[in-house]
């Protein structure tokens, strides 16, 4: 165990470092850094200035270490736009996006995985049947689209809901069910997929010869051991729908990093872009280490 | 010889038509596959089939109703948008961006993925570790945002936006097809084409493609409808195709403002973007069900 820790734990660095390499990249391929915080006013020599006042003027790789380090510091640099500390603008907005990815996460999984479950059990029924056409329809609507028709629906039509923003709890209702559907078809998929697979194993086989009874089988023998890889995309997901709320905060208009990125990326703040990058990035290599470490825990064959 | 040469005619002859049959009988792939042929049929014949120019403006007849509508005229039967263009004929070649789209990704990321894939596959060891590093980090980098972020540095068009989805989403093809290819790797008619002398290039080409394209392409389908759905983001969200184009994910970005009166210029192009979506996904699960001999699981 501790040897799988320590090369998954070393894999992980590495992504982690490829992903700042990139991003940084990112930032030093797009703009003249020096021209942009100058602004557009500044002449040559006030831009030469500032190039070397902020040690623009030294080679790349240099740099690329001096941003690492203040990294470890968590200073993430300044916004052109803002002209404050990104880390203070990500700050800010990181409860609302977290809240979204993570209620929509619980909801999805909260109704896929029963969902996968029965569909197992009841196999080629309509039951199953519906279930997939739920997971088929889930995997072809474009998320903004759907916000948009909700809105449309719920918020204009029926006016349950305020039309935008994040300032009420309902508002955050559509926001949270567009995220979960979009999540939810592959958790359904892997689910039936996990249980199809146990259920026609010869340990359940077995425990049905011995003579228990079929909740209990379920619960303590087929779930357990379908579960573990909805647990591992559910850390992914995680991931994507973190990613996806760049899509969802701007349809809503919600405040968050996913609105800020689009914002940023129009305003070519490019500091603030390649920070929430890099965050969305380690977010997601963290959480697959810790499923991995997780899958290892639990399933010594994995450590082989 | 002569065994053999009786033997497998008769083998054909009974596979082949109950393979046809069995895909014809697979729902989803029937509809799918007639969504995917008419979407085909619309954007090559778009010129012969729009009834008007999709991008000829008439301030006079701006946000007209469709046909099933109250003030719905036979002039423009899906409506027009709020420059008075023709809505039907938008639509309609707005499925050449889509399936440019599609196709385009689809041929640079699988070119890309099914590559890498192959090879670390069938190499196994140092380069294996090393490819399969590259999908790790590539899977580790928020796709929405980095597509966004690449195309506002870039510029946007429809060739840049093509260019940034082939090289993000080759991952899934890397990974299917370095599976594929370590399971055909230790298979004696790989090592009979070793062992005849055939060069390294040669057995990946030769031997191991031929038997990784079935996943190969289902992995096509997911992805294309993939690009598909990120192009129309992407676009809606203003860094995606330009405006005139008429992209179907531009077409509900610029009828957004309209949504309280005039709700039916996002409806439109969302069904038509969901519909073909649906279609290419019914299609590869379709491919994928006929193709793996245990049915859907």
């Amino acid at each position: 165990m501790l040897r799988y820790t320590a090369q998954r734990l070393l894999v992980a660095f590495a992504v982690a470092i490829s992903v700042s390499v990139i991003s940084f990249a990112i930032l030093r391929m797009s703009t003249d850094l020096a021209q942009a915080l100058a602004g557009e006013a500044a002449n040559q020599e006030q831009v030469e200035q500032i190039r070397i006042a902020y040690g623009l003027d030294r080679p790349l790789p240099l740099q690329y270490l001096d941003w690492l380090a203040d990294l470890f510091r968590g200073d993430l640099g300044q916004s052109y736009y803002f002209r404050s500390p990104v880390a203070e603008l990500i700050g800010d907005r990181l409860p609302l996006t977290f809240s979204l990815a993570i209620s929509s996460l619980f909801l999805a999984l909260v109704i896929a995985v029963p969902l996968g479950i029965i569909a197992a059990l009841k196999q080629n029924t309509w039951i199953d049947r519906a279930c997939l056409t739920l997971a088929v329809v889930g995997q072809a609507m474009p998320s903004f689209w759907f916000a948009l028709m909700l809105i449309f629906f719920f918020a204009v039509q029926l006016q349950w809901v305020p039309l935008s923003g994040g300032a009420t709890w309902q508002g955050l209702i559509l926001p949270v069910v567009v995220l979960a559907y979009y999540a939810m078809p592959a958790i359904m998929r892997l689910t039936r997929a996990g249980m199809v697979d146990v259920l026609a194993s010869d340990y359940i086989r077995t425990a049905r010869a011995k003579g228990l009874s079929s909740t209990s089988i379920l619960l303590k023998h087929a779930l357990r051991n379908a579960v573990m890889p909805v647990i591992a995309l559910a850390a992914v997901q995680f991931g994507f729908l973190l990613g996806g709320s760049t899509i969802v905060e701007t349809v809503f208009a919600l405040d968050g990093i996913g609105y800020l990125s689009w914002e940023s990326i129009q305003r070519a703040d490019f500091p603030v872009v390649q920070s929430i990058v890099l965050l969305f990035s380690l977010i997601f290599v963290v959480l697959t280490l810790l499923t991995d470490l997780l899958n290892a825990w639990i399933d010594p064959r994995v450590r082989g | 010889m002569t065994d053999i040469s009786t033997e497998t005619p008769i083998e054909d002859d009974f596979v082949r038509p109950s393979r046809l049959r069995q895909w014809l009988s697979h729902g989803g792939l029937v509809i799918g596959g007639t969504i995917l042929f008419i979407t085909i049929f619309m954007a090559i014949f778009a010129a012969y089939l729009a009834p008007g120019d999709p991008y000829l403006q008439g301030l006079g007849d701006r946000l007209q109703p469709p046909i099933w509508h109250d003030r719905g005229s036979w002039d423009h039967p899906l409506g027009t948008d709020q420059l008075g263009r023709d809505y039907l004929s938008r639509l309609i070649y707005g499925s050449r961006i889509s399936l440019l789209i599609g196709i385009g990704t689809v041929a640079i990321a699988g070119l890309i993925g099914t590559t890498l894939g192959l090879v670390a596959g069938f190499m196994g060891g140092r380069v294996d570790m090393v490819i399969s590093f590259l999908i790790t980090v590539r899977l580790a980098m928020p796709l929405v945002l980095v597509a966004l972020a690449v195309v506002g540095l870039v510029g946007n068009s429809l060739f840049i936006v093509i260019a940034v989805l082939g090289l993000l989403l080759w991952d899934r093809f890397a990974v299917v097809a370095r599976t594929a290819a370590a399971q055909v790797r230790n298979l004696d008619y790989v090592a009979a084409a070793r062992a005849l002398g055939c060069s390294t290039p040669r057995i990946i080409l030769q031997e191991v493609l031929p038997n990784v394209m079935g996943s190969i392409l289902v992995v096509v389908t997911l992805e294309m409808a993939h690009a598909i759905l990120l192009e129309a983001a992407l676009s809606f969200l203003g860094l995606g195709v330009q405006p005139p184009l008429p992209s179907w994910g531009l077409m509900i970005a610029e009828g957004r403002d309209f949504i309280f009166f005039t709700p039916w210029v996002i409806a439109i192009p969302g069904v038509a973007l969901f519909v073909l979506v649906l279609g290419i996904n019914l299609v590869g699960d379709g491919l994928r069900d006929v193709s793996s001999p245990g049915g859907r699981s």
